[in-house]
């Protein structure tokens, strides 16, 4: 019998072509893009894989830019240039990035990893969903684009094939105000207890939610996305109404199926999710009546 | 052998090299064959060089125990159990030993010497012994060439459990006999009555000392039939014992010497991977390395006990205590360990730094099956103050007092006696602590720096969302070992002409395990020999033992020992000097004065102690920059002539003042040597809705009694701050079933830079007269009222009882 051992084979492609060329022919090898996840499953044994795929040198996978009018956000763009580079542009992503880990995660974790690790807390995907975001997937095959609220399929699994990469996200234009909060026991470098995103487009009279670390993978608020698009006062910029802040915290609180855990309980996370809606939906409509709508 | 493979071992042979390993120089200092010299110039006590570990620590490059190397060496797997309680009924470790690579797999049948250890009792099988009683408890352990091979490897071993109903809760233990100790305490009348009453019952969660260097070491095979050991301990000395004990071996043949350590708090006291590398070294004759990964560790040392604490205390309307009654029940898991001191600190520290003229307190600790427990930073103190402290807030409130003034009125002084009848000799300084820390100002309102806010960054919280509290604790804790335990430390100190150069030699067994013991040797080193070179030799068992680097006794007590043995120098020399210059006759001989030299502080005016730096005994006679003098400032020597003879060399046991046994049944007796107190004033923003706490500013207070290290002495205020903010907020080892469910460090969260406010520290130097320099030892007050004092201010802002730490979100939002 012979164990496995710790030596395994790294790849390094230095194109997009030959990375989804390598993906196909070697679909055993783990794809590793800033490593924050991959590292840790690989130091705890969880994982052994025969072979690394590095995507670290692959041109123009750390790029952004405007594509089809839409914002098109490399898969590995680091969370510090998200932060740095990107909060006018996608604010609810860059509030988000800005409370991943510590400056050393942010500087090499990427959104393309969040989704690649498909974890219910990952950071990234609730204001991905608020926002409506589609994933970039590519493989030899060709090229696909998928909303990100079907792209996780279950806690660490999403719909990737085996010989996929994520290429980007693509994010539409009309940011308006955008909101993402997230309950954490500790100041920093925690994983999120829950987490809220909220995206709302006076232009097109919408409103996106996205709901972190309460059910099995991130999940919208329909309901409560109904709500605001029927009852917010789009029209005149009108104050908020009470009650209606404190009904979208409850449906937003309702649409979350939370567990108990060593991170909080289900009870204290539906809690919270209801005052973390009231909280952004309160800034949001109040940034909205200041004026802030971006083209 | 070890010196051309072990980081920081000998280069020459000659034994000599600063800090525990890595072999650090400070910046401008020489270094000739092998030995290297801490600092220069000055750098006596009262300074603050330089530390030789900081830099490297700093730069990544400080060589800790994980990092030891030999070329030959095998890595050591555990194999633990996966239940809290079961028998076994068999054991085929075959599977495993057929894996290529394997070169040994031993369980309880290999150990040839005694099967169990223990620091106190001897109960906790080196190898589960028939049957396992708590879960991560080791079985079997393995070597292979491949540290992954003996993973696997070990996972191969069939056991044949039968799986018993484990006992995890501390109340139906104790119910079920299954105590370890009770310490009672009784003062005054018991059946004593007052106008006011409060009464509490208060939890404490399981902490973790959550070192970040994992419990880790080397064992080499020695040609006599030994084995050299290389750890991160607390003790070797305990350590030598219990290993050679385990081993059949004499002590002469287990020889242990300090690897880096990486924390230890507690940890490290109790032995994890000593006896299992020692094994299969031995078994397999090459190195043998041991590592326990993240989650290994959180099962392979003790924790701090969880507690449940009840109390009643009662005080005439004014909030002058009456008495106190209190039951304290401490979990002690699965083994002994230091259970039983635990439990005497809690019950005899239990009504904290008050004068309580009647007092009833029972403490209890049991066996569970739960995870061991024992110590931790604060020892007992931490779980007995969050009670004590709860309460006094209660009485303050019931008689309508400020939490300081209640405090006050009832605050021990100088001359008082503890519920023990003990008298506290010595400044005793707590009102005027709690003073310093009520009367710094407040810090500023709330401002709109999201990093400032409850949430920090996350982007939950406004500022016009927060509510102030403010909160007061003050915690007592005995510094150094009670009870009429033999607690001794040993120094040898060499003076000697190194290149022309007269350098003291210092050596101890004393663990540095990150608070700045090496740095203060050599302070002490210093300012007694008046030299400049001081080189402090690795820790090591080659020289007696300096006892544990816990109950903040080090300074003290090692720090007792070096003084002693450069002061026995220095009267080997003035004897040199007397005898003429051709005094031959100090060939290194041994003093051992068994305490004679134990309290030699000289007491000045207004309580300060002098240094008694430099001072040569008899005749007024100085010793600086390498140049005696008499009291008239006339030359009579110097060190270069005087040590052109040979060096000079002593080696010195020293020992505090004598303690006493607590009465079994009254719990009287002078059972402690010092006590020392440290206050906190907490200021919290807390955001009530979604239950989060930011700490906005500590402001804390501690008598030292003498600063040896004033930046380290602020380091461990510090640092031992911020574990008690752990314990108020976030740590805990969270234990269902007997499971601990969080042994990360994703899910044991410790604070960060973005956690632990600014802290405002006010250092009293009050002179303990029996103590060296009348130092107090620092490293455990400030943890100790830290917790309680957030508490308190949180439950200033929400006017929640909270009853319980870690306080978590769910218990300020009730949805726990
Ligand atoms: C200390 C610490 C703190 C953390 N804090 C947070 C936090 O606060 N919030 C949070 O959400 N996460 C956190 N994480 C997790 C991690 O940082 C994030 O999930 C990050 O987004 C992962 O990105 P990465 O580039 O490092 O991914 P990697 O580790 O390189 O990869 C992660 C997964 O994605 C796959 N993958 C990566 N890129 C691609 C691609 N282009 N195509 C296909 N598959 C791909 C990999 O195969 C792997 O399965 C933390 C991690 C650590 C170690």
């Amino acid at each position: 019998m012979v164990l496995p051992r710790s030596e395994m084979e790294f790849l390094q492609p230095e194109s997009w072509a030959e990375a989804l060329a390598v993906r196909a022919a070697y679909p055993e090898a783990l794809p590793v893009a800033g490593g924050t996840d991959v590292m840790v499953e690989l130091n705890f044994a969880r994982r052994r894989p025969p072979a690394l795929l590095d995507l670290g040198r692959v041109a123009g996978l750390a790029d952004w830019g405007t594509e089809d009018g839409l914002l098109r956000l490399g898969a590995g763009v680091p969370y510090r240039r998200i932060v740095t580079e990107l909060a006018g542009r996608a604010p609810g992503l860059a509030m988000a990035a800005r409370t991943i880990g510590s400056a050393q995660i942010r500087n090499r974790g990427t959104v393309g990893g969040n989704l690649g690790s498909a974890s219910p807390a990952g950071d990234a995907l609730p204001p991905l969903l608020a926002a409506g975001a589609l994933v970039e997937l590519a493989s030899v095959r060709g090229v696909r684009r998928v909303p990100v609220a079907g792209f996780c399929t279950g806690p660490k699994r999403s719909m990737l094939a085996p010989d996929e990469l994520i290429a980007a996200v693509l994010l539409p234009p009309d940011a308006g105000p955008e909101q993402f909060a997230k309950v954490g026991t500790r100041n920093a470098m925690v994983i999120a207890v829950c987490s809220f995103a909220l995206a709302l487009r006076p232009v097109s009279r919408t409103v996106g939610t996205g709901i972190g670390s309460a059910a099995p993978t991130p999940v919208r608020a329909a309901a409560a996305e109904e709500l605001l698009v029927a009852e917010l006062p789009w029209a005149d910029r009108a104050a908020l109404p009470e009650p209606l802040v404190r009904r979208f915290g409850e449906l937003v609180a309702a649409a979350a199926s939370p567990i108990d855990d060593v991170r909080g309980t289900a009870a204290y996370r539906r809690h919270a999710l209801g005052v973390l809606a009231g909280r952004a939906v309160r800034r949001a409509w109040a940034e909205h009546r200041r004026g802030g709508v971006r083209g | 052998m070890t010196g051309q493979i072990l980081p920081g071992a000998r280069s020459d042979g000659s034994a000599w090299s600063v800090g525990a390993v890595g072999g650090a120089v400070a910046p401008g200092c020489g270094s000739s064959g092998g030995v290297r010299c801490v600092g220069g110039g000055v750098g006596g006590i009262g300074a603050s060089p330089v530390r030789p570990d900081g830099a490297l620590k700093v730069r990544g490059e400080f060589a800790f125990s994980s990092d030891l190397w030999a070329d030959d060496m095998l890595w050591g797997a555990t194999l633990r159990s996966p239940h809290p309680s079961a028998t076994i009924r068999g054991i085929d470790v075959g599977a495993a030993l057929a894996v290529p690579g394997v070169y040994a797999v031993l369980t309880a049948d290999d150990v040839p010497g005694d099967r169990h250890y223990g620091l106190e009792v001897a109960d906790q099988p080196v190898l589960a012994v028939d049957e396992v009683c708590y879960r991560g408890e080791p079985v079997a352990i393995v070597a292979a060439d491949h540290p992954e091979t003996a993973r696997r490897a070990a996972e191969r071993i069939v056991v044949d459990y039968g799986v018993r109903e484990p006992v995890t809760d501390p109340e139906v233990a104790l119910a079920g006999g299954r105590l370890v100790r009770h310490v009672p305490i009784r003062k005054g009348d018991p059946a004593a009555v007052a106008e006011v009453v409060v009464t509490g019952e208060y939890r404490v969660g399981m902490q973790d000392q959550a070192f970040l260097g994992p419990e880790s070491g080397l064992a080499v095979p020695a040609p006599d039939g030994g084995v050299e050991l290389y750890v991160a301990t607390q003790w070797l000395h305990a350590d030598q014992r219990q290993v050679a004990a385990a081993l059949g071996l004499p002590v002469e043949l287990v020889r242990l010497s300090l690897a880096g350590v990486g924390g230890a708090f507690g940890a490290r006291e109790d032995l994890s991977m000593q006896v299992h590398a020692s094994l299969l070294a031995l078994r397999t004759g090459r190195p043998v390395k041991m590592v326990y990964g993240r989650e290994e560790s959180f099962v392979g040392h003790v924790h701090r006990h969880p507690a449940i604490l009840r109390y009643e205390h009662g005080a005439t309307r004014d909030g002058e205590l009456v008495y106190v009654r209190a039951r304290i029940l401490l979990d002690g898991g699965a083994y002994t360990s230091t259970t039983p001191a635990v439990v005497a600190n809690a019950a005899s520290l239990g009504v904290g730094p008050y004068r309580v003229p009647n007092v009833t307190v029972d403490a209890y600790g049991v066996h569970t099956n739960n995870p061991p427990c024992g110590a931790m930073r604060g020892f007992g103190a931490v779980q007995a103050c969050f009670g004590y402290e709860s309460q006094m807030d209660r009485l303050a409130e019931a008689v309508g007092l400020d939490p300081v003034e209640v405090r006050v009125r009832n605050a021990l002084a100088e001359g008082g006696s503890m519920p023990t009848g003990q008298v506290v000799e010595g400044p005793a300084p707590v009102a005027r602590l709690l003073e310093l820390v009520r009367d710094r100002p407040a810090p500023p309102p709330v401002g709109d720096d999201p990093r400032q806010l409850p949430g920090g960054v996350a982007n939950t919280t406004a500022p016009e969302q927060v509510v102030r509290g403010v909160g007061y604790a003050i915690g007592i804790k005995n510094v150094c070992f009670s009870e009429g335990f033999d607690d001794h430390a040993t120094a040898r100190v060499r003076l000697e002409l190194i290149g022309g150069e007269p350098t003291a030699l210092v050596h101890t067994a004393a663990a540095e395990v990150g608070q700045g013991l090496v740095t203060v040797q050599a302070q002490i080193a210093r300012t007694e020999l008046g030299v400049e070179r001081v080189v402090v030799a690795t820790a090591d068992t080659s020289v007696g033992s300096a006892g544990s680097s816990s109950a903040s006794r080090q300074t003290y007590m090692t720090g007792g020992a070096v003084r002693a043995a450069c002061r026995a120098v220095r009267a080997a020399l003035l004897a040199r000097l007397a005898g003429g210059s051709g005094a031959g006759a100090d060939d290194g001989g041994v003093a051992d004065d068994g305490g004679a030299v134990g309290d030699g502080g000289v007491v000045g005016d207004g309580g300060t102690v002098g240094d008694g730096g430099g001072r040569v005994a008899g005749g007024g006679l100085e010793l600086a920059g390498g140049v005696i003098r008499d009291a008239a400032g006339r030359t009579l020597g110097t060190l270069v002539d005087l040590l052109a003879a040979g060096p000079v060399e002593r080696s010195v046991r020293w020992r505090h003042r004598p303690t006493r046994p607590l009465d079994p049944v009254t719990g009287q007796g002078d059972a402690h040597v010092q006590y020392a107190f440290a206050a906190h004033r907490a200021t919290v923003d807390v955001d009530p809705e979604l239950g989060l706490v930011r700490v906005v500013e500590i402001a804390t207070a501690q008598d030292v009694g003498r600063a040896i290290n004033p930046q380290a002495v602020l380091g461990q205020i510090q640092g031992g701050t911020a574990q008690g903010l752990g314990l108020a907020l976030m740590e805990e080892l969270q234990v269902v079933d007997g499971v601990i469910r969080n042994p990360s460090f994703t899910d044991y969260l410790i604070p960060t830079i973005l956690d632990v406010p600014p802290m405002a520290v006010d250092v009293l130097e009050l002179a303990d007269p029996h103590a060296p320099y009348g130092l107090r030892g620092v490293g455990e007050p400030p943890t100790i009222s830290a917790t309680p004092a957030i508490v308190a201010a949180i439950r200033a802002a929400t006017g929640l009882p909270l009853a319980r730490v870690p306080v978590r979100p769910e218990h300020l939002t009730g949805t726990g």
